[in-house]
């Protein structure tokens, strides 16, 4: 049988920023069999839900860690003994080479590396590289092939095609398709199967997409200890109680930490989109007929911002250490919210810089229509520089928004409403007149951009906007 | 609305069109005294004199390079091949003069070449054809095959209309053998949009022309007998054809089968096929199939014929392996 010893199970990283999970579900208890890349248990962090599956096949030997619990990423949740000897001598053998603490350290130097590399990509897409597996180290594994048949029962397990459907859908959802039972000719999976599957509440699915509120997050600092978390009293009267979800921890964590960490100033400009409003009226019915845009006033704050920042490129940097680094490159975050506005997404348009009216309009259907429809990929919510958030759709006039870290500064566009102003009349004289205005909020980290900067910022993009100058865009 | 044969419609749209626009004028073989082979001109001489429906030698070539030039010179042609299968002679004229003339000159040739095809009535070889694939690899040319009567009567009004060569397809076998509700006014039906025939999620099937039916009927049996869920689309006209509406019924069901009464390789089918597998591969869940008459000449026989054109139980049959895939 195998090799003789014990594997370690430990909780896995599903990023460079995650540090700990927390066990959803076992698939599997105490002595039953497994086989290698079956899936063991169901973890849930704050950037992912997946299934990890055995790293060897045998038999569950200890379960070290239950259902509900967080723990630290590398530490060890599972023995599995070689098939047929469960319990036999491996304690022992696994004891004297599994301290947690290593595989902690390890994992977050990791991540601060990661985190400078900057590009490297947390990917929630191949969970099954990831468990980091301590093997005991005397028999280094022979392949001592294929072990005991029966721990693959009926066959199933032999590769069954997969059509592009059924793979793309899988991938999305993070759904192993090995692990179905299919209709289709042969037993394969069909379309209706997986389908059938998600809807059934299966696990793991968007959250991959949902974790990005908290994305931009490298420099991962050793975690703030979290208030001890008061053990939690039991409900009174009349209350209700239900478990924060990963997502809304991730964005819990990521908000209390950028309070810590910037130096949040909100300022505040009136805008008059008299202009824009002619604008958009003369050219809506084109985008929607010509190239199936819609043409949002959104639109338009977005490319009036990329141009204001690449005169002040500091709203577009980041202070990594003692050191200000400023991008050349405008990846536009646009705040989204998920249903019942439980929760959000901040998906990112990247190299926004390049893009005129029609292709940011375009991009920001895009991002949000798949946002709602939990399409984005992990790409689509990570390296932002600048956000945008828009709560004025709700009628709000005023805000003081909180930054995406590790970004300086987050525009918020607030309702346009109908005013009396007062302008300058034909004669030069002051009138009052009804104007389209429209406050845009702007919270700035202070510790890099100062008062008169950020203003100066806010004042070139409330020109660019009230002199909107159609050939340019 | 009134009731109205496929011929019958075909016969309106062209009436109206004459009476609306003096441009218009019909040349072909017997269609002036005699009506027509099948009768769709049937009274035109007297109404609007041999001057407009023009009984021509019995000679394609001339018929077609005839509407070529007065094309060219203003006038809004309408040819009758009496079978779709004589067209052979005019591919000179249609496919180097005609369909060539605008790209190299600019001039607009606004011809409509109505073309009888099809079989199932034990016509042969010479007289059941389905040649539409030949034309529509042409650039230049557009090619209509409209399966009911309204549709029909709204296509030949769009083809006469249409500053291109269109080739209007027209199935003989629905001739007398549909009947539907249509429009009394003069109206259009434009090119590029499919219909849907019957709605569905399971299977997409495309397909255009009298296997519309066929594609209905087995449609039918599958919902009664298996529960199964089949959308048809009805393509209407082939250059363009819409590729959208077919791109995004697969999206819906994952799975496709194309359906055609011509031969099957280098049919249009294919076309569609590999349109699907370029541009939908991401959403498919089986193999994109085609149901199609065999690579021969179209038999006399008419148990031969039988076997050669798609008949409602082949379509059952094809639509439950992929149903079953």
């Amino acid at each position: 049988m195998a090799t003789g010893t014990a594997v370690d199970v430990v909780m896995p990283q599903m990023g460079v920023s995650v540090s700990e999970g927390t066990i959803t579900k076992w698939l599997k208890s105490e002595g039953e069999e497994i086989a290698a890349d079956e899936s063991l248990l169901e973890i849930s962090t704050d950037k992912v839900d997946t299934e990890v599956p055995s790293p060897t096949s045998g038999v569950v030997q200890q379960i070290l860690a239950q259902e509900g619990e967080t723990v630290p990423v590398g530490t060890k949740i599972a023995v599995i003994a070689p098939g047929g000897a469960p319990g036999e001598a491996a304690p022992a053998e696994a004891a004297p080479e599994t301290p947690p603490e290593p595989a902690t350290a390890e994992a977050a130097t990791e991540a601060d590396q990661a985190a400078g590399a900057e590009s490297e990509t947390p990917t929630a897409a191949k969970p099954e590289e990831a468990p980091s597996v301590e093997e005991a180290p005397p028999a280094p594994a022979p392949i001592e092939a294929e072990p005991q048949p029966a721990a693959d029962g009926d066959g199933r397990r032999e590769a069954k095609f997969v059509s592009p459907v059924v793979a793309r859908i899988a991938s999305e959802h993070n759904v192993d398709v090995s692990q179905l039972e299919g209709t289709g000719r042969g037993g394969r999976v069909t379309k209706k199967d997986i389908l059938k599957h998600i809807e059934s509440g299966a696990p793991a699915q968007a959250p991959a997409e949902a974790a990005p509120a908290e994305a931009p997050a490298p420099q991962a600092p050793p975690r703030p200890a979290p208030a001890p978390a008061a053990a939690a009293a039991p409900p009174g009267a009349g209350e209700t109680v239900e478990p924060m979800s990963a997502m809304r921890k991730g964005i819990a964590e990521h908000m209390r930490r950028s309070l810590d960490t910037s130096a949040h100033v909100t300022t505040t400009f009136e805008i008059d989109l008299s202009k824009v409003v002619g604008i958009r009226e003369k050219l809506k019915k084109e985008y929607a007929e010509r190239h199936g845009v819609k043409l949002t006033y959104l639109a338009f704050i977005a490319r009036a911002t990329v141009d204001a920042i690449s005169e002040w490129p500091w709203m577009n940097a980041e202070l990594r250490g003692d050191s200000i680094v400023v991008k050349s490159y405008i990846n536009l975050g646009i705040a989204v919210a998920l249903e019942g506005g439980k929760g959000l997404i901040v998906p990112v348009i990247k190299n926004a810089e390049g893009m005129n009216l029609l292709g940011l309009a375009r991009a920001i259907e895009d991002i949000a229509e798949r946002a709602r429809s939990k399409k984005l990929m992990p790409d689509d919510v990570q390296g932002g520089t600048f956000t945008i958030t828009n709560p004025g759709g709700y009628g709000a006039i005023h805000g003081t928004p909180i930054i995406s870290q590790p970004q300086v500064a987050i525009l918020d566009v607030e309702a346009m409403v109908k005013r009396p102003v007062v302008v300058t009349g034909d004669d030069g004289g002051d009138v009052i007149a009804i104007r389209p205005m429209m406050n845009l909020c702007l919270s700035y980290d202070h510790r890099l951009v100062d008062g008169a900067y950020a203003a100066q910022f806010m004042r070139d993009l409330k020109e660019n906007l009230q002199t909107w100058d159609e050939s340019a865009y | 609305m009134a009731e109205r044969t496929y011929l019958q419609a075909i016969s309106e749209g062209l009436r109206q069109e004459m009476r609306r626009d003096d441009r218009v004028f019909i040349i072909g073989e017997d269609v002036g005294v005699y009506g027509g082979a099948f009768k769709v001109t049937q009274g035109f001489q007297e109404e609007f004199g041999q001057w407009r429906v023009i009984d021509a030698p019995l000679s394609e070539t001339a018929i077609v390079a005839g509407c070529t030039g007065a094309a060219i010179m203003g006038l809004r042609p309408v040819a009758e091949m009496q079978f779709a299968d004589f067209i052979s002679c005019a591919w000179d004229h249609l496919v180097t003069v005609a369909a060539k003339q605008r790209y190299r000159a600019g001039t607009p040739v606004p011809i409509t070449v109505r073309l009888p095809s099809g079989g199932g009535f034990s016509g042969g070889p010479f007289h059941s054809q389905n040649p539409e694939s030949s034309f529509a690899h042409i650039p230049g040319l557009k090619v209509v095959c409209p399966a009911t009567p309204a549709d029909a009567k709204g296509l030949i009004v769009s083809a006469i209309e249409d500053p291109n060569p269109v080739l209007y397809f027209e199935h003989k076998h629905l001739y007398r053998r549909i009947k539907d509700e249509v429009p009394e006014e003069r109206y259009t039906v434009p090119f590029g949009e499919a219909r849907v025939h019957r709605e569905g999620d399971d299977i997409t099937l495309v397909t255009w022309g009298a296997m519309v039916y066929t594609a209905g009927e087995a449609a039918q049996k599958l919902e009664e007998e298996e529960g199964l869920s089949v959308e048809i689309l009805d393509l209407r006209t082939l250059i363009p054809w819409d590729k959208r509406a077919v791109l995004e019924s697969v999206e819906k069901t994952s799975k496709a089968l194309v359906l055609h009464e011509d031969t099957r390789t280098g049919g249009f089918g294919a076309e569609i096929v590999a349109t699907i597998a370029e541009e939908a591969f991401e959403h498919l869940d089986g193999p994109v199939s085609r149901v199609t008459a065999p690579d021969t000449p179209v038999p006399f026989s008419p148990p031969l014929e039988k076997a050669f054109i798609p008949q409602v139980e082949d379509v059952v049959a094809g639509l439950k392996e992929l149903a079953e895939y």
